[in-house]
């Protein structure tokens, strides 16, 4: 449950990284891959190289999804808007769902990597819960 | 057995040397009790926990941060059997301290974005990352072997 504090946070927050979506994407993508390989059985038609092309779009989609989402927390429009990628992610992309946290993971990594103290313990756990909530989203039509 | 690789162990190593028990342990510890705080079950003594702030201020949690941390340090100079080596700690974090183990890998969590907000991106690259994880959940696996 996310308080009202915690949402003004956090879109203050995704909307200070938008500027650096395809840099901050790209890098929790490359490091999830680099600490879990497995993840990378989902790409495997993809160059998933350091910097290349396809690593950079798809950190750029992800991370602006992200910070569109903080703007409907809490209310039908999250759910909704995210209709979309809960049916692309459950039919076509059909990712077992542990990986999500995996994911969720190096993406705090990366904000620790680049906010360094400003990533406080108030941003983390906010960051974590919304994270986790948005995964429960994306894996709800899994079944 | 766990193999590590030359640049592994020298990741894990070097990063080790570069890390302050007393900085990034007590940061650790209020970063799980905050982020995760089912975990403060097991910290009842420890007085005041009811906000970021006052975990943060308080001296217990700063002092067993310590402690949990230095503890890491047998697992470093004991990279090739780290199983044997936390075979007595497994024990009394099962049958003393009732810890589910799967807030050894929340605490490593914890651990890896301190680490990360200290070294930044491109000493704790992903490839450092990826050692420096594979070591924690060795160390979790190591603590959770001797449960029953």
């Amino acid at each position: 449950m996310l308080s009202a504090r915690e949402r003004e946070l956090l879109i203050e927050l995704w909307d200070r990284l938008t500027p650096a979506a395809e840099h901050i994407g790209s890098e929790a993508l490359l490091r999830m891959f680099t600490t879990f390989p497995k993840t990378k059985t989902y790409f495997a038609h993809l160059d998933l190289s350091a910097r290349s092309e396809h690593l950079r779009s798809i950190g750029k989609r992800i991370v602006e999804a992200i910070a569109e989402g903080t703007r409907h927390i809490g209310t039908a429009q999250f759910t909704a808007n995210l209709s979309y990628l809960s049916r692309f992610h459950a039919y076509q992309l059909r990712i077992h769902p542990t990986n999500f946290k995996l994911f969720n993971h190096c993406m705090l990594v990366t904000l620790a990597c680049y906010l360094g103290e400003d990533f406080s313990p108030r941003a983390h756990a906010a960051t974590d819960k919304y994270l986790s909530a948005y995964a429960a989203v994306l894996a709800e039509k899994f079944r | 057995m766990v193999e590590w690789t030359d640049a592994e162990r020298s990741a894990i190593t070097g990063l080790w040397g570069k890390i302050s028990v007393d900085e990034i342990g007590p940061q650790a510890l209020s970063r799980l009790l905050i982020v995760a705080p089912w975990t403060q079950r097991h910290f009842a003594s420890f007085g005041n926990l009811s906000s970021p702030a006052a975990i943060m201020g308080n001296p217990k949690v700063a002092a067993h941060g310590k402690t949990v941390m230095g503890g890491l340090d047998r697992a470093v100079k004991n990279l090739d059997n780290i199983k044997a080596a936390y075979a007595g700690l497994s024990v009394m974090h099962s049958e003393k301290l009732h810890v589910d183990p799967d807030n050894f890998r929340l605490l490593s969590d914890c651990i890896t974005v301190c680490v990360a907000m200290k070294f930044g991106p491109s000493c704790f690259s992903p490839d450092v990352q990826e050692a420096w994880q594979k070591f924690l959940a060795v160390v979790a696996s190591a603590l959770s072997r001797q449960y029953h």
